[in-house]
């Protein structure tokens, strides 16, 4: 894992959740560049616990001088968003990962449309410098309950294939209205809460629309929860995962190493095989599928909890 | 005749299964004489299929277009060759929107041809289905000189533009649609082992 | 750098030579007396000073040669470099990383001064100054895969990522080991690979998809692998093998140190950043068995590999014909004697 540790420069309330950072490399080199989509991973050192969360590049993918993050604070989250809210200020130095991209366009689309829900409006925010560079054709839709929560407007230009949906003021998002006649080539993406990517799935599905060209990115911080414990096979070692903490983080504080990347579900770089399961796996993930899940011999510690007497897993 | 049992071969070759409906979803289907049998088989299964489709039938047997017309369609072209057949499907798929299915049946030819013009012009192959039906000759791409040989049924097979006797391979390319032809005695000039009917 | 570009050529006459310096940083490719196929993976770049392995794109005593040759080979087909439309901005990701890569690693050879991005590139073994600007095509006489890559040694193959797979959209294939990129472009990793005997069935190709998938950017690898030539040459495409096939059967005992050579490709792999696409350069180095048994450690080794080689990959490599004579000249070199773990001379 590659990283980069960089210093806060700019932080600005956007909404009343949202806040955005920027972070920029503190003796001024370049940063890697990235492309549309892209998030890198943010350590939030507390005491003897790192969390770690993923976050989008909301900054202009061709611009190295720095990375921009917009965070929503989750109340009941385990305390990631929170310690980035409460404890991070200008001057402090933070460790990132150099970015990755789970969510990119795909660039062969003869047209894009971006719909986005809440603060899943972040990854489009580069991926729209992107298309603007490319003159390629797309259109955004960006849903929010209210002018107030909606931090995406103070970060979208304006802009003819720009709408905004808010629904106190009753414009919802109509989305059989914006799938329905595109031209051939048009590729959707959607971001935002489960419901909405479900939502568009389903009405893709329903115009008969091609699955590889449905894309979506659903991916959120790990859920805190009740704590529980896990023995690893190869060694006998108990390890207990707190209730903010993600078994994954819990691993890598016991000093077992295992392969991530996004750290929200959606990679499934950090799969994992369960050798014994007294109990059920409650699988937060994005990246099992409904057989596995029932299964109960994989686990996505990034994410995924437990409850039970017994899980070992095959480390 | 019913879909071809072809034998087990290497990733890059296409397989091919029963076409499935959509229902009424706009459609494009391209059949050759065998293949429109695939097309009464489909629209036996679900007779909405034919709903918001066009039918381009490559050289069919006098009473083809009839049959197909039948199965009400919303419109029946006829084609003499596959080379007419590439710019009508080209037409039809410039006003296509998204949702549209194409449907293709008949030689591997055939498939390959039109699949190749559809993906170039943008329709994702998930939208694509293929049923086999009738001949199994091959398209080959000559990897030499690049000349594409149509309906190939023996192997090794003469290039039909630069004379090279070329074994046929399984190895297929979805962009060009065709089989790959390699020179058969490139190492012994001359030494070239007998033809053999190809087999599916 | 201390060496001189070696005068020689790749087809006809074949001069292509190496120094006795040459010979010493070849990139040997078995580290231990038997092979198969396995993904053998590690980080790149870094190695001993002054091997192959030391920088991102290595440059040797052939490159000028090199150059020539691929220019040879696209004036006759000019379809040996394809880029599918979606693929330009992975072409800039590839020109940046390698004007990058050169000028910092070679700065006697290669210089770039960048001011946004009107960029200024020389390239002193090739006789090349020229300033354009970047990500604006109307200022290269090419595209920009094609322009940087008529200037670095090796194989270029760009790979889209979607669905979960690669593929294969664009390339700069000139001294490949027997494939077409005119046949293979575009389509996903498992269907270019599909004529690899074995290697599916044995789960190397899921495994190296899914370690493919996984390079970041700022993380890049290599692997090596290898396979057998008859005479010093780059174009063994599929294109001519009508042309140089014929010589795969001018074996003789009496010749097949000389004529027989060990054709090893340096693959890299690399997240690029705009694009998101993986670059995968396919760098080959040539060494016929006479100069590779000058080193005792190396002819022992080739010796025992290819004589207990799986019948079907010596046929996939395309050496069956010759096993024979080439296993009866090495068994000169071996002893018997135990060698030394790793690819290095002792």
């Amino acid at each position: 894992m590659n990283k980069l540790t960089l210093e806060v420069t700019e932080t600005q309330q956007l909404s009343p959740l949202v806040k955005r950072f920027r972070f920029e490399h503190p003796d001024g080199s370049a940063l890697p560049l990235f492309s549309g989509g892209a998030h890198i991973t943010v350590e939030m050192p507390e005491g003897e616990l790192i969390r770690r969360n993923s976050y989008s590049l909301v900054s202009d993918p061709y611009d190295g001088s720095g990375y921009e993050i917009a965070v929503r604070r989750e109340d009941t989250g385990r305390g990631g968003s929170r310690y980035m809210h409460e404890k991070v200020s200008e001057g402090d130095l933070i460790t990132v990962s150099a970015p990755k991209n789970l969510f990119q366009l795909d660039l062969r689309a003869k047209k894009h449309i971006l719909i986005a829900g809440g603060i899943g409006i972040t990854p489009f925010l580069s991926q729209l410098r992107q298309l603007d560079l490319a003159q390629a054709p797309f259109e955004l839709h960006y849903a929010a309950r209210s002018r107030k929560e909606a931090a995406g407007l103070a970060m979208l230009p304006e802009a003819a294939h720009i709408h905004i949906h808010i629904s106190e003021e009753g414009k919802r998002m109509d989305l059989g209205e914006i799938l329905d006649g595109q031209p051939l080539g048009t590729h959707v993406y959607t971001c935002g809460p489960d419901g909405l990517i479900k939502a568009v799935a389903d009405q893709a599905a329903r115009l008969n629309w091609p699955t590889s060209s449905v894309h979506s990115e659903a991916f959120t911080a790990p859920p805190p929860g009740e704590p529980f414990e896990v023995t690893i096979a190869s060694t006998g070692q108990k390890v207990r995962v707190k209730a903010d903490q993600s078994l994954l983080e819990a691993l890598e504080a016991a000093g077992i190493e295992i392969d991530y990347s996004c750290r929200g579900g959606a990679c499934g770089r950090c799969e994992t095989s369960v050798t014994s399961c007294e109990g059920r796996i409650l699988h937060h993930d994005h990246w099992l599928s409904d057989d596995e899940r029932a299964e109960q011999t994989k686990i996505m510690p990034c994410m995924s909890r437990f409850k039970g007497t017994r899980l070992e897993l095959d480390l | 005749m019913s879909m071809t049992e072809f034998s087990p071969s290497i990733e890059s070759r296409p397989t091919y299964a029963p076409l499935t409906s959509h229902g009424a979803a706009p459609a494009i289907m391209v059949a050759d004489a065998a293949g429109a049998a695939a097309l009464a088989d489909l629209a036996a299964s679900d007779s909405s299929v034919m709903d918001k489709a066009h039918v381009v039938l490559v050289a069919p047997t006098a009473e083809g277009p009839s049959q197909i017309q039948s199965l009400r369609p919303l419109a029946v072209h006829v084609t003499p060759d596959l080379d007419a057949a590439g710019p009508m499907l080209k037409q039809l798929l410039g006003t296509a929107r998204m949702g549209t299915q194409l449907f293709l049946a008949g030689s591997e030819g055939l498939m390959g041809h039109m699949s190749a013009l559809a993906t170039a012009e943008g329709l994702p192959l998930d939208a694509i289905q293929m049923e086999h039906r009738g001949t199994i000759a091959r398209r080959m791409q000559c990897v030499h000189c690049k000349g594409i040989t149509d309906n190939v049924t023996t192997d090794p097979f003469t290039c039909s533009h630069c004379g090279l006797t070329l074994f046929v391979r399984d190895h297929f390319s979805r962009r060009l649609g065709a089989f790959q032809g390699v020179c058969v005695d490139a190492e012994t000039p001359g030494v070239v082992p007998d033809s053999v009917e190809i087999r599916p | 750098m201390t060496f001189q570009f070696n005068e020689e050529t790749f087809r006809g006459d074949y001069t292509y030579f190496n120094s006795p310096a040459a010979v010493q940083r070849f990139p040997f490719p078995f580290d231990q007396d038997s092979y198969m196929y396995s993904v053998n993976i590690e980080r790149h770049p870094g190695g001993p000073k002054g091997s192959p392995f030391e920088f991102a794109f290595d440059v040797d005593e052939h490159y000028v040669s090199e150059m020539k040759d691929r220019e040879i080979t696209l004036a006759e087909d000019p379809m040996r470099c394809q880029s599918l439309p979606h693929m330009e901005l992975a072409g800039w990701d590839l020109l940046e990383l390698i004007m990058v890569s050169k000028a910092r690693d070679y700065p006697d050879l290669f210089t770039l001064t960048r001011d946004g991005n009107q960029w200024h590139w020389i390239n002193k073994p090739l006789g090349i100054d020229k300033k354009f600007t970047f990500l604006d095509p109307t200022t290269l006489p090419c595209g920009p895969m094609e322009y940087i890559t008529r200037q670095a040694q090796g194989d270029f193959a760009l790979l889209h990522e979607r669905e979960g797979n690669l593929w294969l959209d664009a390339g700069m294939i000139t001294s490949q080991a027997d494939w077409s990129l005119d046949f293979d472009v575009g389509m996903n990793f498992f269907e270019w690979h599909a004529p690899v005997p074995k290697a599916r069935k044995m789960g190397v190709f899921d495994k190296a998809l899914k370690f493919l998938l996984a390079v970041d950017q700022e993380q890049s690898y290599r692997r090596l692998n290898w396979t057998m030539t008859v005479n010093p040459r780059l174009d063994t495409s599929p294109e001519n093998y009508h042309k140089w096939g014929p010589e795969k059967r001018t074996i003789t005992p009496e010749n097949v140190g000389a004529k027989q050579f060990l054709r090893v490709e340096l693959q890299t792999f690399w997240r690029l950043p705009r694009s998101n696409a993986l670059a995968f350069p396919i760098r080959c180095y040539l060494c016929s068995l006479q100069d590779l048994a000058t080193v005792p450690k190396w002819g022992r080794r080739l010796h025992r590999v290819l004589r207990d080689i799986d019948p079907d990959l010596a046929d996939y490599k395309g050496f069956a014909v010759n096993q024979e004579t080439i296993v009866s000249y090495l068994s000169q070199f071996d002893d018997g004697a135990p060698t030394s773990a790793g690819i290095f001379p002792d």
